[in-house]
């Protein structure tokens, strides 16, 4: 009996809370309305103080995972080391789907009082949007991302990271011995069908008659089915795998085999020291301070952010002793040139994997071309899955 | 040494006591094993609860929680009253989510009012259809509702991957493997910002407690769980109150698929649950099958979960150990559940009775 009424009251108090979120959602909108109100009043543009900043963080992955989101990990802590922010004024959520519970990560975090909020996965994307539109005061940055859903409260910002890639490419090209490179791939989405194309690109400047073999994975981050499919393409005869996914599983599949990797993302010599050559990496702190500073200085704007190596913020890791003899001079002299502007990794004349002529010679690709890619390059044993 | 002898049932008002003391000592294991990882275990229960109802904001996602969670536990529940351990709510939902998506796909031009009520009503059939599965095998050949339900999940949730991957892949996803959005005539209607699930889920609470204890086919599936053999003399046709049974309780929980995709997703995907179809399970049974004591303790554990979200964010504790502290619960409630039918003596003689039991 007592158990009974105990639980009629719990109905009872559960009830009564859901009537009293009608008033909270309407105080929820007063807060919203306030914000800009007081900041019109001391001067258009006024930023955030710093003491007031609160910057939340959405990984796809860990924090440890070793790789793509440690490396915005490491950018969270650049930027909090820059700025001088302290712990309590970041918020990180790690493991969070490409769903609903996104949404929810985001909401939550501006129930803890975050005003910028940063998620890191391309399918991340439209639920931040969702958050975005509901709360114009906080300022949303997705990473990846190719359309900012015309919000003036949210930015993408991504790495031309296909400009290291092309670097590791040379790497690869010049220690191939069979001539046979495997890439496990995560999704068929622009952006990795991109880095495909340039670090294949990378490895034939070097290497002309080696193939890089794609197997996707349709997923970022499952380590297990990483090493798999690593293992799968070394099976294949590749002797050196290369990776657009989160983990380091690849590359320690490949040292398992005797055979080398490139890794991505951060700088992963420990996981795989035999097998390790190098990777492209992304220094997310560069954005990440910059655009936290504008937010405090008010001079934030929705953004299309999409530098590369010359502004630091994509890069190629050092060359490890597993390299071939001539990769640094090599990737050193592609550098310079694409720092300098004389080699455009996308420049013509290219062919895709079926022979067509996809970039005329004296032709580049425009950075929207870039954004929907979806063919190989001569070289590639692959093909990318068409949506329907 | 010890022996273990069965004891004479308890009073109420012991068995009260005893389960009382084993959430207390739950929740004391709980705070040690905070403590042993290196938080202050009074500082994370408060802030998990301040986490869970400490703002309007907070409750509501507690809610949002506890609807899925809830309509879940009923549907095993049905199921547990006959014995029959089906541990495929997870499968059910994913299969009442399908049933929705197939109705929402392909019926798209209808009004709300038409194309949520059939949504509803397409998700119970294949939640239902589901669970019959194994209800079938185990009245034909006597297999194991346990492993079959299990395994069952497995190829509700690939079917699931299938088709986001397959056929009704979004072509507008720029190459992002993601399942197409429902219309948004599909989207479950929102009261003061909340989602109506909790309505549907209070509905079935009632449906359910009046089903179990007032009606001829309740009756039948309690006495069915009590001795099947009792009623069959009884002259109860049993192989059509197991299959309308598990019916029920695959329908109920595929209406939880139905709910967490129309109110929250808008779409199907395979993490869709977030494994909530396990969690029932531990509910279903701390509840002891009570439809209205599960209110109380689905808000309980959905307190948990929306808690430990907030410690991951707030104090920086992986959000697992409202995980570990929900496995302690069932650890301790479970063990409670021994001392009630069993207790510990000194052994002062070998005894024969007693290695009887003892076994």
């Amino acid at each position: 009996m007592q158990k009974k009424g105990l639980a009629a009251l719990l109905c009872l108090v559960m009830m009564m809370s859901v009537f009293t979120l009608a008033g909270c959602g309407s105080t929820a909108g007063s807060t919203a309305t306030q914000a800009p109100a007081t900041e019109t009043a001391q001067a258009p543009a006024a930023g955030i103080p710093k003491d007031k900043i609160k910057v939340g963080f959405i990984y796809i992955g860990s924090a440890h995972d070793g790789g793509y989101s440690q490396a915005h990990d490491r950018g969270r802590q650049d930027m909090m080391e820059t700025l001088g922010l302290t712990e309590d004024q970041v918020i990180v959520m790690e493991d969070v789907p490409e769903g609903a519970d996104c949404e929810k990560a985001a909401r939550d975090m501006i129930d803890n009082g975050c005003n910028v909020i940063y998620a890191n996965s391309f399918g991340h994307g439209e639920w931040l949007a969702n958050v975005a539109k509901e709360f114009p005061e906080v300022k949303f940055g997705h990473a990846t991302g190719i359309t900012t859903y015309d919000l003036p409260n949210y930015s993408n910002y991504m790495g031309r990271i296909y400009e290291a890639r092309y670097l590791s490419g040379i790497a690869a090209g010049m220690k191939t011995k069979a001539g046979k490179i495997g890439y496990v791939a995560a999704m068929p989405i622009a952006e990795v069908v991109r880095g495909i194309d340039a670090f294949t690109l990378g490895v034939r400047s070097v290497n002309p008659a080696a193939t890089v073999e794609v197997i996707w994975m349709n997923t970022w981050y499952d380590p297990a089915l990483e090493k798999t499919t690593a293992t799968t393409l070394l099976n294949n005869g590749c002797d050196v795998i290369a990776q657009h996914c989160d983990t380091t599983s690849p590359q320690v599949a490949a040292e398992e085999k005797g055979a080398f990797a490139v890794g991505y993302n951060s700088s992963t010599l420990d996981a795989a020291p035999k097998a390790y050559l190098t990777a492209p990496l992304f220094h997310w702190g560069k954005f990440y301070t910059a655009d936290v500073q504008s937010a405090i200085d008010g001079t934030w704007k929705s953004q299309r952010y999409w530098e590369g190596l010359s502004a630091g913020v994509v890069a190629l890791d050092d060359l490890s002793a597993n390299c071939a003899e001539g990769t640094a001079e090599k990737v050193e002299a592609a550098k310079a040139k694409i720092m300098d502007g004389s080699l455009v990794i996308f420049s013509g004349p290219i062919k895709d994997n079926e022979g067509n002529e996809k970039v005329k010679a004296g032709e580049a690709l425009s950075d929207a071309e870039l954004e929907s890619l979806q063919w190989f390059v001569e070289g590639v044993i692959g093909s990318v899955p068409t949506s329907n | 040494m010890f022996k273990i002898i069965k004891r004479p049932p308890l009073a109420e008002g012991r068995m009260f006591v005893l389960r009382i003391l084993a959430v207390v000592f739950a929740i004391g294991a709980s705070m040690a094993i905070i403590a042993l990882l290196g938080h202050d275990p009074f500082k994370v229960m408060l802030e998990m609860i301040r986490g869970s109802v400490g703002s309007a904001y907070r409750i509501k996602e507690t809610i949002n929680k506890m609807v899925p969670l809830l309509t879940l536990s009923l549907g095993v529940c049905v199921a547990y009253k006959m014995k029959f351990w089906n541990i495929g709510a997870e499968g059910q939902f994913y299969m009442g989510a399908y049933g929705a998506g197939l109705v929402a796909f392909n019926f798209s031009h209808l009004p709300s009012y038409l194309l949520l009520p059939a949504m509803f009503a397409a998700g119970i059939l294949t939640g239902g259809l589901w669970a019959l599965i194994p209800a079938l095998l185990k009245a034909k050949w006597e297999t194991s509702e346990t492993l079959v339900t299990l395994m069952l999940n497995y190829v509700a949730i690939r079917w699931v991957t299938y088709l986001q991957y397959g056929p009704w892949r979004d072509p507008k996803a720029a190459g992002l493997p993601r399942m197409m959005h429902f219309p948004e005539t599909a989207d479950l209607p929102k009261i003061g910002g909340i989602h109506i699930g909790w309505i549907i889920a209070l509905f079935l609470v009632i449906v359910i407690y009046f089903l179990i204890r007032y009606s001829k086919l309740g009756y039948e599936i309690t006495v069915m769980g009590e001795n099947p053999r009792t009623a069959e003399y009884a002259g109860m046709n049993t192989f059509r109150i197991l299959l309308v049974a598990i019916m029920i309780s695959g329908g109920i929980c595929g209406i939880a698929g139905v709910i967490q995709a129309t109110g929250l997703e808008h779409s199907i995907s395979p993490v869709l649950s977030s494994g909530l179809g396990f969690t029932a399970i531990i509910t279903a049974w701390l509840s002891k099958l009570q439809p209205v004591t599960l209110v109380s303790v689905s808000f309980l554990f959905a307190m948990m979960l929306q808690g430990g979200n907030y410690l991951q964010s707030v104090m920086k504790v992986p959000s697992d150990v409202a995980g570990v502290i929900q496995g302690v619960i069932l650890f301790f409630v479970l063990g409670s559940e021994f001392f009630t039918q069993y207790k510990i003596v000194r052994d002062k003689r070998q005894g024969e009775e007693t290695r009887k039991v003892g076994a």
